[in-house]
């Protein structure tokens, strides 16, 4: 595929939020008939970037290009008469229309809309993408990668040149990736540019012809993908001085191409599996209308043991961490910790059964206009009060020994939302470990986190397991949990639908369960 | 031009907005003093610093801010836990029913005994008004925005008609009550002075919720359920039961401040003893910012204005309406210029247009 002229080009694109640079006079073009990828870690200033491509976001200084014309858009509408499509990690469809409307909503003017000739349109488009999908059907009723292509249709259906994909497979299963991947084979074919944002190597190495890299805002780096090796990239974006683990676990690189980062065993030696589980779901069902978000969930997890659970979101993560964390009680089940039935507890009972707890809604988590040192001991009141009265020596003490413990950058006086993602998450995982859980149960423990921290969390966890603990890490990132557990189980419409050891929890294996076939444990 | 958000906030932000804000509101409220007719500096004047220069002044802002404390501080209290109550006004009232129920049967009580006993019935025809939407909203989640509200003309009208009926004035026939026993006038606080003991009552109010905000594990889990109520939740604090709570006690407070306007300075129910107080609570607790140290100071500004308005319009011949209309004015440039902090001006890109663009060869 030899590109040829530049059709899309940035240059000098300069953005900055109060200090933070997040975009250093970046440059880049994409070309027809070209797949272009970024890649970039999470804060690198991708998403900035593509906010201002797509006139979300207004750039400092700088020029966009299309066709060597320069543009001017300040909004989503002129980048798309400028044939500029885009699809975020959100989906922006109207759950209860069906395709055609959906498609035909985002250009419909004043006038009446031609249902026909809209249908007809929209068939066309998918004929050109390979896109089978009855354009009569509810999005409702939609699997979230037949979402993603009525997105990428509606970009096409508005004659963009140049389509940027966001994270596009952030929220799909490995066997959706794959039809994402020869839809984009098929547009590169038929001339559109393609730009594809990611931070994900094993993707970028497969999909594109060319990759640009981010990192801390600028533009680092610019190969032809058939002339690098995927650590080069790596190191690329993560910056010469990370060791080679930090980088190939943080990017998402199979486990196996990572020695160091190797799954370790399940411990046998201490016995493991004698031991009573810290714990044990029975039948916990949660009744939602239309089909239950939890049905009939039962497994366990022993002391001394991460396990994964695995899933597409959407499949009941969110009600079990609801039902486990006492925020919500199961129509129906049991649950244990540490060999005593919490199921009715409040959030309390449960804490004091030895439940430790960390949500995948960091900010949700914590309350931003207090102080670290109250956020601290937000769960445990009863422990640093006298009388009704806050015991402030204690908590201060409490919250000095943890920031020290934990690393924490930041004064016990500091309101938690001055603080970093990294640094909330180390208050969150510090509230949680420092009442020494018999089960800690973490959700999405590393989303948005840099390196460093990746890193960290993952450490704590381990050395949680390591002191005899239970931990579940409820995950939608396969290559993490397969770098963390020792065992991984799949979630999917609120079921268990098999478990692996990690050394046999291939991506195949775990995307068949993922979609709903069940596996012999 | 537009607005950009800032990415760090000096510590020095929020009074420079503040102080912005009082310079818009004199500008603004410059015209229509002058369109009545009287010199802007000369009512400015008079509206601020006249009424605290005198020790008579100083005492009729005292009196003047007593209800403004008790309803700003109820207000506080309530929106401090995330129940929005509005209906200061209608607790207000139904705390001097309560008194004044009281107070007619048995209205020879020594004041040892009719004191406490007025300010506990005050109390409590408060929080009665206050549970009804408190409870509506726990069992049944329904917006106590609304409820609360809607709930104040029933109060005025439930004034007017124990007024009408069986409280109207033995002695004038007037749609007044009579006129309470003596154990029932609240002593003054200052000799000499109109200022009563109601207003060392709210000041120790003000006191107490102060310390339980601040000192004790109820008021974190107070704020924490006020601020972020899913955190709240997720820590195991009972955030409901606490709204619950926090809205009874906002309506008993309230219901105080008409115990003690009663009590204090009309000595019997009128028609009249509510002046909007309940109303003004909330632009009291807003501009404090919730904080019990801020209703003092806000309470205390606007009885200034309020008294101020009085001797402008006397003085200057402008209509009194002048005071409510800069302490409105007041309430919304101070609002805007704490959410337009978050935001600095920039310049808008659209300058480099027409200008050359970096060359393309450049960029590739």
């Amino acid at each position: 595929m030899t590109p040829t002229r530049p059709l899309l080009e940035l240059s000098g694109i300069t953005k900055r939020f109060g200090d933070l640079v997040a975009n250093d006079a970046v440059s880049l073009s994409v070309a027809s008939g070209e797949v272009v990828a970024m890649l970039g870690e999470n804060g690198a200033g991708k998403s900035t970037l593509m906010k201002i491509v797509y006139g979300l976001v207004r750039p400092d200084g700088g020029t966009i290009t299309m066709d060597g014309r320069p543009l001017d858009i300040s909004s989503p509408r002129d980048a798309m008469a400028a044939g500029i499509g885009m699809v975020t990690q959100e989906f922006s469809l109207v759950e209860t229309m069906t395709v055609t409307e959906n498609v035909a909503l985002s250009s419909v003017g004043l006038g009446r809309v031609d249902v026909r000739a809209a249908r007809q349109r929209v068939v066309d488009a998918m004929d050109r993408v390979g896109v089978q999908i009855e354009p009569e059907r509810l999005i409702s009723t939609l699997s979230i990668g037949e979402r993603q292509r009525v997105e990428i249709v509606k970009a096409l259906f508005h004659e963009c040149r140049v389509l940027i994909l966001d994270e596009p497979t952030a929220v799909l299963t490995p066997q959706d990736v794959r039809a994402l991947f020869e839809t984009v084979q098929r547009l590169r074919r038929t001339g559109l540019g393609v730009l594809f944002v990611s931070h994900k190597l094993r993707e970028v190495a497969e999909i594109s012809d060319r990759v640009v890299v981010l990192r801390r805002g600028s533009l680092v780096g610019e190969r032809a993908t058939a002339e690098v090796t995927t650590h080069e990239l790596a190191s690329l974006m993560m910056g010469g001085t990370a060791p080679e683990e930090d980088v190939a676990s943080a990017v998402g690189l199979p486990v196996a191409e990572v020695p160091e980062e190797a799954p370790v065993a399940p411990r046998e030696g201490a016995g493991t599996a004698e031991r009573r589980p810290v714990l044990i779901l029975t039948d916990v069902t949660l009744e939602r209308p239309g089909r239950p978000a939890l049905d009939h969930l039962t497994f366990e997890v022993r002391p001394g043991e991460i396990v994964g659970l695995a899933g597409i979101s959407g499949n009941g993560q969110t009600e079990l961490m609801n039902v486990l964390g006492g925020v919500e009680l199961p129509t129906s089940g049991r649950v244990e910790v540490d060999g005593a039935a919490v199921t009715r507890l409040d959030v309390r009972g449960r804490l004091d059964a030895g439940l430790g707890r960390l949500t995948e809604d960091r900010r949700g988590s914590v309350v931003p206009q207090l102080s670290v040192e109250h956020n601290l001991v937000l769960e445990d009141l009863p422990s640093f009060t006298r009388r009704g009265m806050l015991d402030k020596a204690a908590i201060r003490a409490h919250a000095e020994e943890v920031i020290r413990r934990f690393d924490i950058r930041a004064t016990p006086t500091d309101p938690v939302s001055s603080l970093s993602g990294g640094n909330m998450q180390k208050v969150l995982l510090a509230r949680a470990l420092s009442r020494r859980p018999k089960v800690l149960v973490a959700a999405q423990p590393t989303r948005g986190l840099d390196v460093g921290a990746y890193r960290y969390v993952h450490e704590q966890l381990h050395e949680l397991r390591d002191t005899g603990a239970g931990v579940l890490v409820i995950s939608e990132d396969l290559d993490e949990l397969r770098s963390l557990c020792d065992r991984i189980l799949v979630l999917f419409r609120g079921a268990i639908t098999g478990g692996l050891p990690v050394a046999e929890a291939t991506s195949e294996r775990l995307g068949a369960m993922m979609t709903g076939e069940s596996v012999e444990v | 031009m537009r607005l950009v958000r800032r990415g760090h906030e000096p510590a020095w932000l929020p009074v420079a907005a503040v102080a912005v804000a009082v310079l818009v509101t004199v500008a603004l409220s410059a015209i229509p003093i002058r369109l009545a007719g009287a010199n802007p500096r000369a009512a400015f004047e008079r509206y601020l610093l006249v009424p605290l220069s005198s020790t008579l002044g100083l005492y009729e802002v005292m009196l003047t801010a007593t209800p403004l404390l008790f309803t700003g501080i109820a207000v506080a209290i309530a929106f401090r836990a995330g129940y929005w109550n509005i209906g200061a006004e209608g607790q207000f009232l139904m705390g001097a029913v309560g008194t004044t129920a009281v107070a007619l049967n048995a209205p020879d009580l020594p004041s040892w005994a009719a004191l406490p006993l007025g300010f506990v019935a005050g109390g409590l025809g408060g929080l009665a008004w206050a549970w009804l939407p408190a409870w509506l909203k726990r069992r049944g989640a329904i917006d106590e925005v609304v409820t609360t509200l809607l709930l104040n003309p029933v109060a005025l009208l439930v004034v007017q008609g124990l007024l009408n009926g069986p409280w109207r004035n033995s002695e004038t026939g007037f749609t007044d009550s009579d006129r309470f026993g003596a154990g029932y006038d609240l002593p003054p606080l200052i000799s000499g002075s109109r200022v009563h003991w109601g207003f060392g009552v709210a000041v120790v109010i003000v006191v107490i919720t102060w310390f339980v905000f601040t000192k004790t594990a109820v008021g974190m889990q107070i704020r924490a359920s006020g601020q972020a109520p899913d955190a709240a939740k997720f820590s195991g604090i009972p955030v409901a039961r606490l709204r619950f709570r926090s809205a009874l006690v906002s309506g008993a407070v309230a219901g105080a401040g008409g115990a003690s306007q009663v009590m204090g300075v009309q000595h019997q129910l009128t028609q009249g003893i509510s002046n909007n107080y309940g109303y003004t609570g909330i632009i009291v607790a807003t501009l404090a910012a919730l904080s019990p140290v801020g209703v003092v100071l806000v309470a205390v500004l606007l009885a200034d204005i309020a008294v101020g308005a009085e001797n402008v319009s006397l003085v200057l011949q402008v209509p009194t309406q002048l005071g409510a209309i800069f302490a409105a004015l007041l309430l919304l440039t101070v609002l805007s210029a704490m959410e337009l902090r978050h935001y600095r001006l920039a310049r808008s890109g659209r300058r480099r247009h027409g200008a050359t663009p970096v060359s393309a060869e450049e960029a590739s």
